[in-house]
């Protein structure tokens, strides 16, 4: 059972405390979209062994969304940051960078 | 026969005399007893029946990882099956019954099975049940379900109490032997706050029985002493019969205490499970002694050789008169030497190894006990017991050297470390040759938040076994976790211990090494599930090549005790036979928790009433006291209809339906959803929620919307009322408040973060009564204090003022097609508004009603239901809604979606009405079928009811459903096969039954 601390309340939220919302910085995708883009944005995920962004709520505290840096595989947290962004921010990379040395995920690696 | 030495039992207390009971035998024990020893003090060897043979099996261990000992313990509200008797601490009056036997113990029926071996190998239920079809139903599967399983589930609801207890802790140590308490007092010196776990109810694990001097102290003062220096320190806290019992993410631990189990008149809760949070987690698991597999290795009276001088140590008590011992390591000496202290005959010491063992052997021999090295056991004879056994060669093929009447075998085939609490959230595990068992891989730990190793393991958990290593390993284990916590941990002295040397071991996986099909046919893996070297075997030669389907396949390692005893000599077996390095074939997945623990301490104190909080509404108790007919929706209760005295509900409900169509009916509405939305951007974001547009909705205007998921599919739906220029109240379905309340935020917090809008659920501020009919305007006129006339308040328009002096907004919206005013009010008057609609109304003959009323009128107007017409696969499109779905609009939730091919496609099972040709009530949920089968043989599927109903309004059976191409298909007659051997002939419909004009409603 994780801990994740959330970016609004500062509150070390146990899982019980939040739900999962999957995969982070996703685009949506609207009515103007291809068929391929649209299957893309519903449907395919990351699913990597190893660093991962993901979204959660912090359901059963302050309700806000916020996004989780987490390595799969060790349970490593790299940090938790605000949902409102399209990118993880720069420290939290460099903090990836400094554990994970060649990491990728997407393009933000 | 096993029996009771006058001189040894350092647990028991010979003036404290117990009675229980065995199989209905009165027997007797001695407080301290485990259920085991008192059972062997008794000459009780048989204890319980195997799995699938059904052979005769006693005691063979004396702790946790004991596979045949199981019971059902206790009766009646109390009763619990599969209790390890190695574990169970006797009490006066303890009640236990033996498992899978019948009629009895000494005669069971099911030991023809034992015969039948031949042909109930490993998987025979995959292969032999097959054919002819027609059996499995009627023969197969009933003689399955007979056999299958160990003890009886209990009847009754659980008569105990059991609670939950979190705590956040430094250092968690589990395991209350030497290591884990010399790590505790590493870690509690260092300063760390320390909680110790031991899971039997004494501390110092195998030391005491085992010996060594440790500071110059016997081991089990040495105990007492760093016992009683525990106790002192504020920052430590003890725990006995307390297990850890999964090690999960980030710290967190399940521990399972059990509190009344040894003295079950006390009160209070009987089993406690701890919900830990820890920065560092010490596993001093120990480790479990492995068995020899020789054919006969399961006759009662064959027994771990630790076990063996557990039982004689602990409780004074012993298997037979004349023992055997057989070893492949030094460890077996000890054995050994213990049983001819306590002037039991040893006959023989059988060492696999040519060479023999090191300074215990020859302790041995001085004590007069004869060694022979190189052999090993060829074959136990004897049916309830242990009669003779046969002497081999260890690496012959089974031929008999010697042949020895004993009633006694002492087993030791090594040690393998409890690695289960390092492996449960991921720990890897190394093959150590040497001593031939997986160790943790310390390169490999299981990590923390931090990245940081989480968990450490001490003493023999991690591979040395020897005194010396073992308290070594311990106290650096508790200095890193000590460290690990964010504390400094202190240099201290080195203990000095005295123990003796000991020679290699050497890996014996069958005995004798080249024993035929016949020996390995008898020589058991998993005694609990009857798995035999052969079976493995076998698994291989089919192809189980994986660890994990071999398990399966073979049902090594499954079950309560979970390959405790089985796995490395399962494992072994299988690589033999894959002709593979055993580190290859690897492990079967640890998974918590190491025993199994009871499923009142997982449930705590969530059972009974307080299992869930029920929501009511603030008219709920008026209901519940006109007898009420409640349903669950949600955590809500609703009633499902409110029956009058002598009254069936059924009855009930079409008097209900009638009354509200020809008079004037009440609906506790109140928990539906509401969702106030608000802010300059909050048009604009309801038009991306809902498929048509809100955002030119007039102020005192109500308009019917509905929400799909991205996926384009339905998801709820509800009237729209918008209150102001920049505030919506939005009504959800009962079920989808909340739901759809997060699904707003999800939008607005992670898409459109930059647009102003603040959703508030206020759902339980307001009470709403619906009150329906055609004299619903009537009734309200009488209360009087608001023009409800249509002028003043058309359908699907809203008003504020007052009734019956009570402050009120009315919406003017229908869900049954009458004429329909809902009453919101400030939740504290919902009661008085609706005891005085009840008392003014009574000459208008105002009934309450409820939700099955509710479901017929509505269905008699075709309107929809959330989870009834949809079910997360089914598009607006489908249900005829189209006029609800904007054109006009560019974009919102789902849109895009609609737009996928399979969603446009004409053959889409669409919504239409259905009516059985005789009147009769459909089966809610049966199929239409068509012509044909599918791949699979089954008939072509062409629709299904989604909604049924008797319809007293009328007079016949009425229904909606989804068919394929159904609105193209109107008249014709659908066929339904029913689970009652019925087909049921239906013709499709207007799914508007009644007054599809409208003009009830627009009065």
């Amino acid at each position: 059972m994780l801990i994740l601390q959330c970016p609004y309340c500062g509150v070390m939220a146990d899982e019980t405390e939040l739900s999962p919302g999957g995969e982070a910085h996703l685009t949506r995708e609207g009515p103007g979209a291809s068929d391929d883009a649209f299957h893309d944005y519903l449907f395919m995920r990351e699913n990597p062994k190893g660093v991962h962004f993901e979204r959660w709520r912090h359901a059963y505290g302050c309700g806000k969304w916020f996004h989780a840096a987490r390595c799969t595989t060790t349970l490593q947290v790299f940090g938790t940051y605000k949902a409102q962004t399209t990118e993880p921010p720069k420290d939290i990379r460099d903090r990836i960078t400094k554990a994970r040395p060649g990491w990728t995920w997407r393009d933000y690696a | 026969m096993s029996y009771r030495l006058q001189d040894r039992g350092r647990l028991i207390d010979r003036s404290d005399k117990i009675t229980f009971t065995f199989d209905g035998k009165t027997l007797d024990g001695f407080a301290g007893d485990t259920l085991a020893s008192a059972l062997l003090a008794n000459n009780q060897m048989l204890v319980g029946r195997s799995f699938k043979y059904h052979r005769p099996r006693g005691i063979v261990a004396s702790g946790a990882e004991e596979p045949n000992a199981l019971v059902n313990l206790g009766h009646g509200a109390r009763m619990e099956p599969n209790q390890r008797a190695t574990t169970t601490e006797l009490f006066d009056g303890l009640t236990a019954v033996s498992q899978n036997r019948w009629p009895s113990l000494d005669h069971d029926i099911g030991a023809v099975n034992a015969h039948l071996s031949r042909f109930l190998p490993a998987g025979f239920y995959y292969k032999t049940f097959l054919y002819p079809r027609a059996f499995w139903k009627s023969v197969y599967e009933p003689f399955i379900r007979q056999s299958a399983g160990l003890g009886r589930a209990p009847e009754e609801k659980d008569a105990d109490t059991y609670e939950h207890f979190n705590t956040h802790t430094d250092v968690l140590v589990i395991g209350g032997g030497v290591a884990g308490l010399t790590a505790a007092k590493a870690a509690a010196d260092a300063g760390a706050k320390v909680l110790l776990f031991e899971q039997t109810a004494v501390w110092g694990g195998r030391s005491p029985v085992d010996g060594g001097i440790i500071d110059g102290l016997a081991a089990s003062a040495w105990v007492d002493r760093t016992v009683a220096e525990l106790e002192a320190m504020p920052n430590v806290t003890l725990r006995l019969r307390a297990m850890g019992a999964g090690v999960y993410d980030h710290g967190y631990v399940l521990g399972y205490e059990r509190l009344t189990d040894h003295t079950p008149d006390k009160d209070g809760p009987r089993h406690r499970l701890w919900r830990i949070r820890a920065k560092q987690i010490v596993t001093a698991t120990g480790a479990i002694e492995r068995p020899l597999a020789f054919a006969g290795n399961d006759v009662p009276g064959v027994m771990l050789a630790s076990a063996v001088r557990d039982f004689q140590e602990n409780w004074g008590v012993v298997p037979g008169k004349r023992m055997v011992v057989a070893t492949n390591n030094d460890d077996g000496y000890r054995t050994a030497l213990l049983l001819n202290a306590a002037g039991v005959e040893v006959l023989r010491i059988l060492d696999a190894r040519e060479g023999g063992g090191g300074e215990l052997m020859g302790e041995a021999r001085n004590a007069g006990i004869r060694v022979d090295c190189g052999r090993g056991i060829g074959k136990v004879s004897g049916g309830k017991r242990v009669k003779h056994i046969q002497i081999c060669m260890t690496n012959g093929t089974g031929g008999a050297m010697e042949e020895i009447a004993c009633d006694g075998v002492a087993m030791s085939g090594g040690w393998s470390p409890a690695v289960h609490l390092w492996s449960h959230t991921g720990g890897k595990l190394l093959w150590d040759e040497a001593q031939a068992h997986f160790l943790p891989d310390f390169s490999r730990p299981p990590t923390g938040a931090d990245g940081q190793a989480m968990v450490r393991t001490a003493g023999s958990t991690s591979g040395p076994m020897e005194l010396a290593a073992v308290i070594q390993d311990a106290r650096s284990a508790g200095a890193d976790a000590a460290n690990g916590a964010g504390f400094k941990a202190k240099t201290s002295k080195r203990p000095s211990v005295e123990t003796a040397t000991e020679a290699p071991m050497l890996p014996v996986w069958q005995m004798p090494g080249r024993a035929d099909y016949h020996l390995k046919s008898k020589s058991w893996l998993d005694f609990q599930n009857d798995v035999k070297v052969t079976d493995v075997e076998l698994a291989a030669r089919e192809g189980f090549e994986s660890v994990e389907h071999t398990k399966r396949y073979t049902t090594l390692g499954m079950a309560t005790d979970q390959g405790k005893l089985s796995n490395i000599n399962g494992l072994a077996v299988l690589a033999n036979a894959l002709g593979k390095p055993i580190p290859q074939v690897g492990t079967t997945t640890f998974r918590p928790p190491y025993t199994p623990i009871s499923m009142g301490a997982i449930a705590g104190e969530a059972r009974g009433e307080i299992f869930q909080p029920v929501r009511k509404t603030p008219i709920h108790g008026w209901l519940d006291a006109q007898g009420a007919d409640w349903e669950p929706v949600g955590h809500w209760r609703r009633p499902y209809a409110i029956p009058q005295k002598g009254e069936s509900v059924h009855d009930a409900v079409m008097r209900e339906v009638t009354n509200t169509r020809e008079n004037v009916g009440l609906l506790d509405a109140s928990t539906l959803g509401k969702l106030l939305v608000k802010g300059p951007d909050a048009g604009r974001f309801l038009d991306m929620l809902y498929t048509n547009m809100m955002s030119n909705l007039k102020p005192r205007r109500c308009r019917y919307g509905l929400m799909c998921s991205e996926n384009g599919f339905l998801t709820d739906d509800g009237v729209v009322a918008r209150i102001s220029q920049e505030s919506w109240l939005c009504h959800t379905t009962t079920g989808g408040a909340d739901r759809i309340h997060a699904h707003m935020e999800e939008w607005l917090q992670t898409e459109w973060w930059n647009w102003k809008v603040h959703v508030v659920n206020v759902t339980e501020q307001y009470a709403q009564i619906a009150v329906v009919g055609p004299k619903a305007r009537t009734l309200l006129e009488a209360l009087g204090g608001m023009d409800l006339s249509a002028d003043a308040l058309p359908f699907m328009a809203w008003a504020d003022g007052k009734i019956a002096g009570i402050p009120v907004r009315v919406y003017r919206i229908s869900f049954s097609g009458e004429l329909s005013f809902e009453i919101s009010v400030r939740a504290g008057q919902g009661l008085a508004l609706w005891e005085k609609l009840m008392e003014a109304g009574k000459v208008y003959g105002v009934m309450p009603y409820g939700t099955e009323a509710l479901h017929i009128m509505r269905a008699e107007k075709g309107f929809i239901m959330i989870g009834d017409e949809t079910d997360g696969t089914v598009i607006p499109q489908d249900l005829g809604l189209d006029w609800a779905i904007s054109k006009k609009k560019e974009d919102y939730i789902g849109k895009r979606a609609q737009a996928r091919a399979h969603m446009m496609d004409p053959d889409r099972w669409k919504l239409v009405g259905l009516q059985t040709l005789d009147g009769s009530v459909l089966p809610d949920g049966a199929y239409a079928v068509g012509e044909g089968i599918n791949a699979n043989g089954q008939r072509i599927t062409q629709g299904r009811v989604t909604s049924s109903y008797h319809s007293p309004t009328l007079g016949c059976g009425i229904a909606m459903g989804l068919v394929h191409r159904g609105p193209d298909r109107m008249g014709e007659v659908l066929e339904f096969p029913g689970t009652d051997e019925k087909t049921y002939r239906a013709r499709i419909v207007s799914p508007v039954f009644y007054d599809p004009e409208g003009e009830k409603q627009n009065v």
